[in-house]
């Protein structure tokens, strides 16, 4: 098993986050969010990869033949989902912020503080 | 009776489904009475799985995919008293939030009642599992409900920017979970909680458990805002809508504990057992985020904020009964837990009816301008002392099952904390129903506006505080609680009967039951400690309602000299801005993977 995927993931999760700490537009700030998403797919995905092996589909095959795992395959889509999910509820409460008050900027709109 | 555990996650989910389906057709009042109806019935359904896992765990394999030869091939729900409780308590606190809405809360269309409903399913859903991954699943649905119930006022620029923080931070936190399930998932080939406990159980931690252990921690410590992950709780908690605020402070950061104290127990007591280095690494969390919260608590005058700041607080104090990794200190948390939150659900609704009276929800421009709501000042007063765990509420007997195991585990001092931790809350409280009802202190005292009429008190306003209240009354009156509580947490803890009863199906070894609860112990010292909270709370209030009265002594100036940098320094900390709240998360992530790091070493 290669190490590689695994150093992708990594990294995807950590560039992702710092544009979220660094992030001065909400568009941007979100799709960051993304980048860290798709880093636990990647993780998924290789944790269920077998080297040489078939889709999992399992109807016209010897019985014994080398497949990738399905359930990370299904995790995977789940977690898609969620991230579609969350990403589009994010982006509306972007297009609020831009609509009620301007901006974009995450610094410059702010309720009042105490 | 046999309730089928997935009919409280179905229900309100169909019905969710029906009124957005039916918005066009229905009207507000019909909305009101079918979320109202699934919320009751989603409490009721609730209940009764309660009563059902007395004797165990009830597990309910879907699609009656049940397990061969001991090993999990299907998806599972499997109850446990403490999981239906906290899914009762949701049930409650929903129901006292659609009640508290019925008359005031201006939504449009059915949104707002199948949010709610989706909310609550999600929650129910949380509790009930029994499978890892789909303990992720339903705490993003519950997050995903929850950010739009957040940023619900839309024309509050502070409410959407609780809310985009609160999703984000959230949503990072969700991911740390999911690796963590990818890693345990590459390592055992399972995501039954029982089955990945059994696999991993019998080998001493390595790195991999210890990564995926962080993970998780961090995941679920993020929803249950422990300190430095708590940064995105306050706006998101006090600028939410009232009745969402009630489900808020009232129980979704103890999901975060509960999910907490799930994955260890079931999960990582084998390669984990609960060590004195452990231990200490979570009692320091649990430490600073009671203190942490407590002190920001006091500084708020934006009433809902102060609440918030409570959760964070009492969040603390709750962590530090889990903390100790024994099951008399989550006995304690979990009543504990369970009081509090129905106290804090009163409280957010006391502080919805000020702002439905009064139009105002800042401390020192309402002084002396609540003077003519006695009840809702009665009912401030009473959350004030149930915060400070004043028996005979069910705090008072959490609380003390807490102090008791804290000494036994060789950490007597925790009482301390926690009697510094509720007078601080009490205090903030006590300080603002003071100010606000009696006119005491100092205050800009904007004239009250002459025009706004005084909205009649309806029962449906203040019912649900009071019902809420007489609850966390009768969790602790109740005499056989304790008892139960105690058979609940010895199946919680043990691995190997949680186990067996999942996969092999057995009833798992027979919990005496002690009658009545624990050997009884002298509940003198608790209730003395309470009384010592209750009235350094009443003290610091009315220190600082009264500054020209306090005794110019050295004392009141050495206090003011370390309490004014500390205050300043929190304050500049907690700027809701989304990338310090990230930054800290992933601050404290590598602060307590060093900890563990070294633990394991």
């Amino acid at each position: 098993m290669s190490l590689l995927p695994y150093l992708v993931a990594a990294w995807l999760f950590l560039v992702g986050l710092y544009g979220i700490v660094t992030s001065r537009n909400l568009v941007h700030a979100i799709t960051c969010l993304s980048v860290v998403q798709s880093s636990t797919y990647i993780l998924l995905l290789a944790v269920g990869f077998e080297r040489g092996g078939t889709a999992p589909i399992f109807l016209d095959v010897p019985v014994g033949t080398k497949a990738v795992d399905p359930v990370v395959g299904a995790l995977t889509l789940t977690d898609i989902v969620v991230g579609a999910t969350v990403s589009a509820l994010l982006l509306a409460l972007a297009v609020q912020v831009y609509k009620h008050h301007g901006t974009l900027d995450p610094e410059r709109f702010r309720g009042e503080q105490d | 009776m046999g309730v089928v555990p997935a009919l409280p996650v179905a229900v309100p989910l169909l019905l969710a489904a029906a009124l957005v389906g039916l918005s066009p057709l229905i009207g507000r009042r019909q909305a009101d009475t079918l979320a109202l109806a699934g919320a009751v019935a989603v409490t009721a359904l609730c209940a009764a799985l309660l009563v059902d896992t007395a004797g165990g765990p009830v597990v309910y394999w879907f699609g009656g995919w049940t397990p061969r030869d001991g090993i999990a091939l299907g998806v599972a729900f499997t109850v446990d008293p403490v999981g239906a409780g906290l899914a009762t308590l949701a049930g409650v606190l929903a129901t006292a939030a659609l009640v508290y809405s019925w008359r005031i809360f201006e939504a449009v269309g059915t949104l707002y009642h199948a949010l709610m409903l989706v909310f609550l399913a999600a929650i129910v859903g949380f509790c009930l599992s029994g499978d890892l991954f789909n303990m992720f699943v339903f705490y993003e649905l519950l997050s995903v409900a929850a950010y739009a119930l957040a940023g619900w006022r839309t024309e509050d620029p502070g409410s959407l920017r609780g809310a985009l923080n609160f999703a984000m931070t959230n949503s990072v936190g969700g991911f740390l979970v999911l690796a963590g399930i990818a890693l345990l998932y590459g390592r055992t080939g399972a995501l039954n909680l029982a089955q990945l406990g059994q696999s991993l159980a019998g080998r001493p931690a390595d790195r991999l458990v210890v990564v995926a252990f962080l993970l998780l921690m961090v995941g679920f410590f993020v929803k249950a805002a422990v300190v430095p992950f708590h940064f995105w709780l306050a706006d998101a908690y006090a600028l939410a809508p009232i009745p969402v605020g009630v489900l808020f402070a009232g129980v979704v950061s103890e999901l975060g504990l509960y999910a907490f104290a799930r994955v260890y127990w079931t999960v990582f007591s084998g390669p984990l057992p609960g060590g004195g280095s452990l231990r200490a690494v979570l009692l320091l969390g649990a430490v600073a985020t009671a203190l942490v919260g407590g002190v920001m608590c006091v500084l708020q005058r934006h009433l809902a904020r102060m609440l918030a700041y409570a959760t964070v607080s009492h969040v603390g104090l709750t962590l530090a009964g889990i903390a100790l990794l024994r099951p008399d200190g989550l006995g304690g948390a979990v009543l504990y837990l369970v009081a509090d939150g129905l106290v804090k659900g009163a409280l957010f609704v006391s502080i919805g009816l000020v702002q439905h009276h009064l139009h105002e929800v800042d401390e020192l421009a309402l002084r002396g301008r609540g003077r003519h709501l006695p009840w809702t000042a009665a009912l401030v007063v009473a959350g004030a002392l149930g915060l400070a765990g004043v028996p005979p509420f069910g705090t008072f007997r959490g609380k003390a099952l807490m102090e008791e195991a804290a000494t036994a585990a060789g950490y007597p001092w925790l009482a301390v904390v926690f009697v510094a931790v509720a007078a601080l809350t009490s205090a903030a409280l006590l300080r603002a129903a003071g100010r606000v009802f009696f006119g005491a202190g100092g205050g800009t005292a904007r004239p009250p506006p002459d025009d706004v009429p005084h909205p009649r008190v309806h029962p449906t306003l203040v019912g649900p505080a009071v019902v809420l209240l007489a609850a966390a009354l009768a969790v602790g009156l109740e005499p056989g609680l304790v008892g139960r509580v105690e058979v609940a947490v010895e199946r919680f803890t043990d691995q190997s009967g949680y186990a067996a009863t999942v996969l092999q199906g057995t009833t798992g070894p027979d919990v005496a039951a002690t009658p009545g609860g624990h050997p009884p112990s002298s509940l003198v010292l608790p209730a003395a400690l309470a009384a010592l909270s209750a009235l350094l709370g009443l003290a610091l209030a009315l220190g600082a309602l009264l500054p020209g009265r306090l005794p110019a002594g050295g004392l009141t100036w050495a206090l003011r000299r370390a309490w004014d940098p500390t205050a300043a320094v929190l304050r500049a900390l907690h700027s809701g801005n989304i990338g310090d709240s990230v930054t800290w998360l992933v601050v404290g992530m590598a602060g307590f993977g060093t900890l563990l790091a070294l633990m394991v070493r």
